[in-house]
C-alpha cells in the first residue's frame, strides 16, 4: 500500500471485475503494446517519508543558508523581513490545495485576496486596473511589451541598459519569436540617456521600457521619461518598479506610466533560490481589456449578495484560444496571496518604515564602503536600497573573502556590462543591522 | 459558518498595525538628503491599518469561503486535483532552501543543484527524454517554451516556411493561444466521432508549411490516441516535430512514455502530475523534456554535472535564450523531487493505474443515468454529453451547481469543446472507493430529480454562501478595485 493510495487490494479487484476486466495491466489495452513500457522505470523504489526527508535534509545542508550568513545580495531578489503570520495563513489548506476559482459559490476566499490585492496594488502604484499576477518580474515586463506592441500595432520595443540584464535577456526570446525589434538606449552615469531615448522614439515604437529604482537601484526619472516616450502616437510607457519603493517615491500612474510591472518577492516571499516569485501588472484604465491572465471583479449574487468573479474573460486562452491576449492560465496565486497577506500587515506605517529603513542604511552602508577611498562610487546619482562601488581589485576574489567572514557579498556587474568590470552592486533591507554593515565595511577595507 | 462579509479595508481603523520593526540603529538622517524631492511621494499610502489578530481572522474567516482538495472530493477533469502531500510542503520550508539567494556562488548552491539535477533525470526517465529544463514557470510556459525550441529548430534548418502548427479540435485553450503567441497560424485538425486524432484529416493539412503538431495523450476526452505511432511518422515526414502536453500524463506514468510514442517535446504540468498544490492558480511548474537532436536549442542555464560538482550550464549552443527570471519554480520543484522519491517507480505505476481504474468505474456506473458520447476503455478521465434526457431543460451549469449543494467541486464542465453539455470528471488516484460511490449517488440522484422535479436542479446551489454570482453583470460594468 501507498499513503496516498487508498484502495485496498479487495476493492480494487471488485472495480477491475465491474468493469469486466481481470487485472490493472488490462487497464493500458488501448496503448499499443510496442509503445508500452515493459519495463520498470529506472527509478528508486517508494521510500517512507523518514528516509525521503533525511536525503533531503542532506542536500538542503549542502546549500548556505541566509540564516547562518549576513545577505547583501541583491540584484532582483531581496533579503526583506517576512511577517510570521504569511506563511500561517499560505499554509491553510483551503487556501493552498484549491484550483483557480472557476467556481466562485466555492472560492469567495480565492477570489475576494485577489480583490483585495488588485487594490492595493492599484493604490500602491496609482493605477486604475491590476490583474492577479504573472510568473515573475521578467516575464511581466515581457507580456507589457506584448501588450503593447498588440494595440498600438507596431513592432519596436525601446529599452533602458539600466533594465535588469535578464529581464532584457527575456524579452529578446520572447520579441523574436513575435518579430518584434528590440532597440537598448544606452545609460549615462547609471540611468537611461534621455537624449538617447529622444533620438530613438520615431512612429514605429509600440513602448518604452525603463525599470526604477533600475538595476543599479538608482531612482529613474520617470516623468522626464513618459514626456518623451509620449512624442510618439500609441506608444506605451512601461516601467518596472519595486513595490515596496513606492511607499516613499512618488507612484508611478501620477508620473504618466500607462503599464506599472515588477516583482514583488520582496513582499512576504521566500528567496527560495529564485521562485516561485511574483510578478504584477496594473495599468490605465485603456488596457483593461487587453491584459493578460486573470482579473477578479465585483459583482452581485441571485439574492442580492455581494460577491466576486473572475472576470473580462474574452481575453483569455479557455475561451478565445488562438485570439487570446496571452497564453498564461497558471499564475502565482498563492505568492499574490503571501503580498496580499504583507502589504496589509505591514499596513499604511510598516511598508513605509521599510523603505524608509532599507534606504537609510543603504545609504549609510554606502558612505561607509566608500569612506576611505578604498572603493568609489561607481555613479553619483540618487538611489534607493541598492548601490555600486569600484575598485581595482577582483570582484570575485573578493566575494571569496567575504564569504569567508560569513557575509554574501553582492553582485558582480561586471557579468552583465563588462565596462564595469570589478564593480559590485551592494543591497542592504531593513534587515542589516549597523554591525553587520561596519562589519562588511571593515572586512573589504582588509582585502587587498 | 460564519456570516462574514468584510473587506480588509473596511475592517481597517487608524492607529491599529500589525507589524513591529526594530529600531533604525544607523544615524537617522532626513530622507530629502537621500533623494531629491521631487522623486518622494507627498501623499499617504492608502494602506488599510489592521492588528495582527484582525489579519489572522479576516483570512482565516476567508479561508472557510473555499474549497480545496483537503476538503473534499474535487474532480476537475483535465487538473488532476489531487491530494497535496504534507511532506512537500516541509521539505520545500527546509532552510536549506527556502533561504537560499538566487545568485550565491556556486560552493554556496550545490544542494540546490543537485536536487534539480537529479530531478531533471528522474522526469526525462518518465517521459521518456534525453533532457529537461526546468526554467517554465507553468503548463502554458512550458508549451510556448517548447514551441519555441521546435521554432529555433527550424530557422537552424534555414526551413523558414513552416508557418503553422496544427492542433486537434479537443485540445486545451493554451495550445492555440501558444502557438499563436509563438507567430504560429494555426491548423484546426478534426476528430473522428470515436474522439479520435482523424489521421486522413491530418494528412490533409500537414505539409512543407508544418512546423508541428501538439497533442495531449491520453487526449482531452480521457482517450488514449492509440493510432499515436502513425500520428508521429505523418508529422515527421512532413518535417514537422511532434509536440507533447502533459496536462494528463497522470494516466500513464511508468506505462508509456511520450518518448517512445514519437514526440520530440514534452512538458510536464508539476501542479497536475507530481501533487504539488494549485494554490488557487499558481505558481504551478511546467519543465519541458527534449529528444537529443533539441538540446541544443533549450532555454538557458541548464543544471549539468562535471565529476561531483553540479553547475549552471550557459553553453547551450543555440539556446533560445532565457524565458523567466532565475532558474525555474525551485520551490515547487523540491515538492515534485520529494513525491517522485515518496512514490518510487512502483508508486508512480500504481498511482496512474488506480487513476485510471477510477475513471472507468465512475464512468461504467454513470453511464446509465447521464449520456456517455464515447464508451469505451478511458483512462484517467471521461467526458459525459449532459443528461440522457436530451430534451431535459436541465443543463450541464445547473448539474454543476447542484453537486455544490452535495458538498463537492463540480467537475470541469463545457469542456472539451466538441462535446455538447460536457461534464469533465477526472477522480485521480488518490480518492477511495467510497468517495467515489458517493459522489456517484449524488450524480444519480441529480439525474432523478432533473427529471421529477428539475426546478430544483435549476435553482441550485441552494445552500452555499453565495449563488451564481452574476457574471455578465461583472464583465459589463467592472469594478476591480474596492473604491470605499
Amino acid at each position: 500500500m501507498f499513503p496516498y493510495i487508498p484502495t485496498t487490494y479487495e476493492e480494487e479487484q471488485e472495480m477491475l471485475k465491474s468493469i469486466g476486466l481481470n487485472s490493472a495491466d488490462d487497464l493500458f489495452n488501448d496503448i499499443p503494446k510496442d509503445i508500452q513500457l515493459n519495463r520498470e522505470l529506472n527509478l528508486p523504489k517508494a521510500k517512507s517519508e523518514l528516509e525521503v526527508k533525511s536525503y533531503l535534509t542532506s542536500l538542503a545542508k549542502k546549500n548556505c543558508s541566509l540564516s547562518e550568513l549576513t545577505c547583501f545580495l541583491g540584484a532582483g531578489a531581496y533579503d526583506h523581513y517576512i511577517p510570521s503570520i504569511i506563511d500561517h495563513i499560505i499554509s491553510r489548506s483551503e487556501f493552498y490545495t484549491s484550483y483557480t476559482p472557476y467556481q466562485p459559490e466555492i472560492s469567495q476566499g480565492t477570489l475576494q485576496y485577489i480583490f483585495e490585492f488588485q487594490t492595493l496594488l492599484c493604490r500602491l502604484t496609482g493605477m486604475d486596473v491590476a490583474n492577479a499576477s504573472l510568473y515573475d518580474g521578467g516575464t511581466a515586463v515581457v507580456e507589457a511589451a506584448l501588450m503593447a506592441a498588440a494595440m498600438a500595432k507596431k513592432d519596436e520595443i525601446i529599452v533602458s541598459k539600466t533594465v535588469r540584464p535578464e529581464t532584457r535577456q527575456i524579452l529578446e526570446t520572447y520579441a523574436h519569436i513575435q518579430n518584434l525589434k528590440v532597440i537598448e538606449v544606452d545609460m549615462k552615469d547609471g540611468v537611461t540617456d534621455l537624449e538617447a531615448l529622444d533620438k530613438l522614439m520615431n512612429n514605429n515604437t509600440a513602448a518604452v521600457i525603463v525599470q526604477s529604482p533600475n538595476f543599479f537601484g538608482i531612482i529613474e526619472d520617470l516623468k522626464a521619461t513618459s514626456e518623451i516616450a509620449h512624442k510618439v502616437k500609441k506608444a506605451s510607457f512601461i516601467a518596472s518598479v519595486d513595490p515596496i519603493s513606492l511607499a516613499i517615491l512618488k507612484r508611478p500612474g501620477d508620473l504618466g506610466v500607462d503599464v506599472v510591472v515588477g516583482e514583488a518577492q520582496g513582499m512576504g516571499i521566500p528567496l527560495s533560490f529564485g521562485g516561485p516569485y511574483l510578478g504584477f501588472m496594473a495599468a490605465k484604465k485603456g488596457y483593461m481589456r487587453k491584459l493578460p491572465g486573470r482579473i477578479v471583479g465585483e459583482t452581485e449574487d441571485k439574492d442580492g449578495k455581494r460577491s466576486y468573479v473572475l472576470t473580462l474573460t474574452a481575453r483569455e486562452q479557455h475561451i478565445r484560444r488562438e485570439k487570446a491576449t496571452s497564453n498564461i492560465c497558471s499564475n502565482q496565486g498563492l505568492n499574490a496571496l503571501a503580498a496580499t497577506i504583507y502589504m496589509v500587515t505591514m499596513g499604511k506605517e510598516g511598508l513605509k518604515e521599510v523603505a524608509m529603513q532599507s534606504t537609510k542604511k543603504a545609504h549609510y552602508a554606502f558612505e561607509e564602503l566608500t569612506k576611505s577611498g578604498k572603493y568609489k562610487p561607481l555613479f553619483n546619482k540618487p538611489f534607493f536600497k541598492e548601490f555600486a562601488i569600484t575598485s581595482d581589485i577582483d570582484a570575485e576574489n573578493i566575494n571569496i573573502k567575504l564569504r569567508k567572514e560569513n557575509i554574501i557579498g553582492g553582485y558582480h556587474l561586471g557579468k552583465d556590462y563588462p565596462q564595469f568590470k570589478n564593480s559590485i552592486l551592494y543591497a542592504v533591507t531593513e534587515k542589516r543591522t549597523k554591525d553587520e554593515i561596519d562589519k562588511l565595511s571593515s572586512v573589504l577595507e582588509g582585502i587587498k | 459558518m460564519r456570516k462574514y462579509d468584510k473587506l480588509i479595508f473596511e475592517v481597517s481603523k487608524p492607529g491599529r498595525k500589525a507589524y513591529n520593526l526594530p529600531a533604525l540603529d544607523v544615524e537617522d538622517k532626513c530622507i530629502k538628503s537621500f533623494i531629491p524631492e521631487e522623486f518622494l511621494s507627498d501623499t499617504e499610502l492608502d494602506f488599510p491599518e489592521v492588528s495582527e489578530v484582525d489579519v489572522i481572522r479576516h483570512y482565516t474567516n476567508l479561508s472557510h469561503k473555499n474549497y480545496g482538495v483537503d476538503t473534499g472530493f474535487y474532480p476537475l477533469g483535465s487538473c488532476t486535483m489531487k491530494y497535496n502531500p504534507k511532506i512537500n510542503e516541509d521539505t520545500a520550508r527546509m532552510d536549506g532552501f527556502a533561504n537560499i539567494h538566487p545568485y550565491q556562488m556556486e560552493g554556496c548552491i550545490q544542494g540546490s543543484l543537485q536536487l534539480m539535477y537529479e530531478l531533471d533525470k528522474a522526469l526525462a526517465e518518465i517521459a521518456g527524454m534525453d533532457k529537461m529544463s526546468l526554467q517554465p514557470a507553468a503548463g502554458a510556459h512550458g508549451e510556448l517554451t517548447g514551441i519555441m525550441v521546435i521554432k529555433a529548430y527550424h530557422e537552424k534548418n534555414g526551413d523558414s516556411k513552416r508557418t503553422k502548427i496544427i492542433v486537434p479540435d479537443s485540445a486545451h485553450g493554451t495550445n492555440p493561444a501558444t502557438a499563436a503567441m509563438a507567430g504560429y497560424d494555426i491548423v484546426e485538425v478534426k476528430s473522428t466521432k470515436n474522439g479520435l486524432v482523424d489521421l486522413e484529416s491530418l494528412k490533409a493539412v500537414v505539409g512543407d508549411d508544418t512546423a508541428g503538431l501538439m497533442l495531449t495523450n491520453p487526449n482531452t476526452l480521457g482517450l488514449f490516441e492509440k493510432d499515436i505511432k502513425e500520428i508521429a511518422k505523418i508529422v515527421h515526414d512532413a518535417g514537422g516535430q511532434l509536440y507533447y502536453d502533459g496536462a494528463n500524463a497522470n494516466a500513464i506514468l511508468g506505462h508509456a512514455r511520450p518518448g517512445d510514442m514519437g514526440f520530440d517535446v514534452v512538458h510536464f504540468n508539476i501542479h497536475k502530475t507530481f501533487s504539488t498544490p494549485h494554490g488557487g492558480g499558481g505558481p504551478g511548474s511546467g519543465p519541458i523534456g527534449v529528444k537529443k537532436h533539441l538540446m541544443e536549442f533549450l532555454p538557458v542555464p541548464l543544471v549539468n554535472k562535471d565529476e561531483d560538482r553540479y553547475y549552471l550550464d550557459y553553453d547551450v549552443p543555440n539556446t533560445i535564450g532565457k524565458v523567466k527570471d532565475f532558474y525555474g519554480h525551485f520551490g515547487i520543484l523540491v515538492r515534485a523531487y520529494t513525491y517522485i522519491l515518496t512514490m518510487g517507480s512502483d508508486g508512480l505505476k500504481k498511482a496512474s493505474e488506480m487513476a485510471v481504474l477510477n475513471a472507468n468505474y465512475m464512468a461504467n456506473k454513470l453511464k446509465e443515468y447521464y449520456y456517455l458520447p464515447i464508451d469505451t476503455l478511458f483512462k484517467h478521465e471521461f467526458v459525459l454529453g449532459g443528461l440522457k434526457d436530451t430534451l431535459s431543460e436541465v443543463t450541464t451549469l445547473d448539474i454543476a451547481k447542484r453537486l455544490l449543494d452535495h458538498g463537492y467541486h463540480p467537475p470541469t464542465v463545457y469542456f472539451p469543446l466538441i462535446i455538447n453539455q460536457a461534464i469533465m470528471i477526472e477522480p485521480t488516484e488518490t480518492e477511495s472507493k467510497e468517495t467515489l460511490d458517493e459522489f456517484i449517488d449524488a450524480m444519480i440522484k441529480i439525474s432523478k430529480e432533473s427529471s421529477e422535479n428539475p426546478q430544483v436542479v435549476k435553482d441550485a446551489p441552494h445552500n452555499t454562501i453565495v449563488r451564481r454570482p452574476d457574471e455578465t453583470k461583472a464583465a459589463r460594468n467592472p469594478v476591480l478595485k474596492y473604491e470605499g
